[in-house]
């Protein structure tokens, strides 16, 4: 894109090395959004790693039938935390949040977002939140036992600390509500010169219809927990059958986010890996407006499908195929951005860097996630796996073989242009190698546990299971020491690794025309755009 | 760092329309449940609806509307650069919050003091589609006044903003946000009212 040069900054440590103010204010109180995104960033791993210990106590758990590590309440407790801290903590923030703070703005040429200050406001939000949600923990009548989902009537009863978990919830909300107002607005208003609608990098595209379902569905969700702690700590039972309520309707309001927040959690996935692929293929993504409407496609039929979750709850017939029928139309536009990444990498000069190992495993995964989903969508199977490990596996290969892999691709693409530094590239393709085949261990023997019938969030489980089970948690050891060997690497690189140059894998968007690290306000003077992000003839790439 | 001056009015719209989107499906969640429970208990609904009284409901009808004419003509007055009458038609606005929550304090006094709220003995003795629209009624006129109390609030915020001269004839698009935020509340109770104290008499 034709872009005066940009004077080095005196560093060559470009925003790293201009904080508004000394020490720690420099980032606490800093507007800057690349600031922003990396507070984000760490703060969503530390949470990450969290999960994943919790996950790996579940694992140790359920190694063999009856006790093993810990008694059944604090296993309750143990899946509740790990589900929470993975949602609200990390999937839902992670990618738009980070890796949209980060990259975003500069995308499509601005300066900063459309209000720097509400984005610091969102990012003291969600610590907010995060530290409450933690302090549910040690506070009142212990860790919340009731999965993620809150369940009423058991959330309306349990003497857990459910009342501060909720008010987190809220607060997480907020936050996430108050970036996709941000997001929008900066999309639609803070383009540069040139930055048509339809020379938009796709990542920011799946960042926009992100955004719209932050804004419309997570009130939704704030109504729901408000209600719930309204019902603990009032006593207004509008889930209490006793009051004439109905908890089937908690479920339906519940759903009516949560069911469009996994789009929140994977669309931007997907953004990730429709900007990752064109470049590692020396090739424009086949298909660029067909991604960009099956990304919109996705964030509006995603929020018709939320009963899909409910086809076992007592709902009328009728409802269970209308719902089923919706489920199946997800599909479509999903498989539409299947086919065009791979169109894209068709004939192309495919490198093999990590970032594209990464956004490779995301395709397998979450494909084999989104098969697995029609097995659920379909009510006639739904009612025989209902509630059993297949689910848990189905939806860990699309959240974490899906959002989670696009987090470490984006995190193996991005980070080298924020710190100006290279990791290395063969560790982190050996840390993918033994996470893609620990993931696999993991995950799939949940899948078969489950099809023989084994529930699940059981503390207990018949023999007839051990194998299987111990060959996941087997499995997600080998995960842990994939993810340790790839946040090593990561981490060593942001810090030693030698420097990586501006553009360092022939990337055609803006944000490979920038110094690594990018100057304080991104471009010294605005740029005025003439071709599109994937157009590596006239980016004088190739 | 350099100081970067950037002023996008039609932006800064933009985005408090997306939050009043938000805020109008946080209530959204509560007329659903409204409509649920209305069709699965509507001899319920109207006989407790039939309850509550009108005047309380039609007073403040008629207040929150007069509010909104006030900030809607501040704003144009500001602009004609009569900061003394801006100023004094939003002291009326937030005046009208005042009397919109002393009257909402009587209302809901006399209920309580006929043993009408959530989780009173009193309450666990009616049916249930009454139990559920008493709880629904306390929940949805409660958050709309926590919203009339925050609009007062960002009012009386906007207010010292054109004391100080933040806010002029020249750069007003805080004090049209924060109008429109006020609209807003007003619009929320435009449905509450019919909902629950007109078309259940």
């Amino acid at each position: 894109m034709s872009l005066p040069p940009v004077a080095a900054t005196g560093t060559g440590r470009g925003f790293l090395a201009d904080p508004p103010y000394p020490g720690i204010f420099g980032w606490i109180f800093s507007t800057d959004h690349k600031r922003i995104g990396l507070m984000y960033l760490w703060c969503i791993v530390a949470f990450f790693c969290v999960g994943v210990v919790l996950g790996l106590l579940i694992r140790l758990e359920l190694w063999a039938p009856g006790r093993t590590i810990m008694d059944a309440q604090s296993y309750n407790a143990v899946f509740t935390l790990h589900g929470v801290i993975m949602i609200f903590l990390f999937i839902i923030p992670g990618i738009p949040a980070a890796f949209g703070n980060l990259v975003m703005p500069i995308q499509i040429g601005a300066r900063d977002v459309a209000f720097p200050r509400l984005n610091l406001f969102s990012w003291w939000l969600y610590i907010s939140g995060a530290a409450l949600a933690v302090t549910a923990l040690f506070t009142g009548g212990g860790p919340p036992d009731t999965g993620w989902t809150f369940y009423v009537p058991f959330s309306a009863r349990t003497s857990t600390n459910v009342s501060l978990a909720t008010i987190a919830v809220f607060i997480l909300g907020f936050s996430s509500i108050l970036t996709g107002v941000n997001f929008v607005t900066t999309i639609h208003r803070l383009r540069a010169e040139g930055m048509t609608w339809t020379r938009i990098p796709l990542f920011t595209w799946s960042l926009y219809a992100t955004a719209w379902i932050q804004i419309l569905a997570t009130p939704v969700l704030g109504i729901t927990v408000a209600l719930l702690f309204a019902e603990r700590v009032i006593g207004t039972g509008l889930f209490d059958p006793a009051q004439g309520g109905d908890p089937i309707m908690f479920q339906h309001l519940f759903w009516i986010y949560s069911h469009p927040a996994v789009y929140i959690m994977v669309l931007p996935g997907m953004g990730v890996v429709s900007d990752i692929i064109p470049v590692f293929a020396r090739k424009p993504a086949f298909g660029y407006k067909a991604i960009v409407v099956s990304s919109l496609a996705i964030a509006f039929a995603g929020s018709l499908v939320w009963a899909h979750h409910m086809y076992t709850s007592g709902m009328s017939d009728l409802a269970v195929m209308i719902f089923s029928f919706l489920t199946f139309i997800v599909a479509i536009p999903s498989a539409i951005k299947v086919f065009n990444w791979l169109a894209t990498m068709y004939q192309g000069s495919i490198l093999l860097d990590p970032p594209l190992l990464f956004a490779l495993s995301f395709i397998l995964l979450f494909t084999i996630g989104g098969l697995t989903g029609l097995v659920l969508g379909s009510a006639a199977t739904d009612v025989h796996v209902h509630d059993t490990y297949f689910v848990v596996g189905h939806f860990h290969f699309t959240m974490f073989g899906g959002t989670g892999m696009a987090f470490f691709a984006a995190m193996h693409y991005w980070l080298p242009k924020i710190y100006g530094r290279m990791y290395d590239k063969t560790v982190a393709t050996v840390a993918w190698g033994v996470i893609f085949v620990g993931f696999c261990i993991t995950y799939l023997s949940m899948k078969i546990v489950g099809l023989m019938g084994m529930p699940r969030r059981y503390w207990d489980y018949l023999p007839e299971f051990t194998g299987l089970n111990q060959l996941s948690t087997a499995g997600s050891w080998i995960l842990a020491i994939g993810l340790v060997l790839m946040f090593v690497n990561l981490i060593r690189g942001v810090l030693y690794g030698p420097p990586c140059g501006d553009n360092p894998w022939g990337g055609a968007s803006l944000e490979w025309q920038v110094a690594s690290p990018p100057p304080t306000e991104n471009f010294e003077q605005d740029p005025v755009v003439t071709h599109g992000p994937y157009d590596f003839k006239k980016a004088g790439i190739l | 760092m350099s100081v970067h001056v950037h002023k996008d009015y039609t932006g800064a719209k933009f985005g408090m329309w997306l939050f009043l989107f938000t805020e109008v499906l946080l209530f959204g969640g509560l007329f659903i449940l409204y409509s649920v429970y209305l069709a699965r208990y509507p001899k319920e609904f109207i006989s407790a609806g039939s309850q509550l009284n009108i005047w309380f409901g039609g007073g403040n009808t008629l207040v929150l509307l007069t509010s909104s004419l006030f900030v809607a003509v501040s704003i144009t007055a500001l602009r004609r650069g009569a900061t003394r009458l801006c100023l004094g038609l939003l002291g009326g606005t937030v005046g009208c919050a005042a009397i919109f929550m002393v009257n909402k304090f009587f209302e809901w006094s006399a209920k309580i003091h006929h043993g009408i709220y959530p989780g009173s003995m009193h309450l666990k003795e009616m049916r249930p589609g009454e139990m559920v629209f008493f709880n629904i009624y306390y929940l949805t006129t409660g958050l709309h006044g926590l919203h009339v109390v925050i609009g007062a609030i960002v009012l009386a915020w906007t207010m010292v903003f054109i004391k100080t001269g933040r806010v002029h004839a020249g750069d007003w698009v805080i004090l049209e946000n924060a109008g429109l935020y006020w609209h807003l509340v007003d619009l929320i109770w435009i449905f509450i009212f019919p909902l629950y104290y007109l078309i259940l008499h």
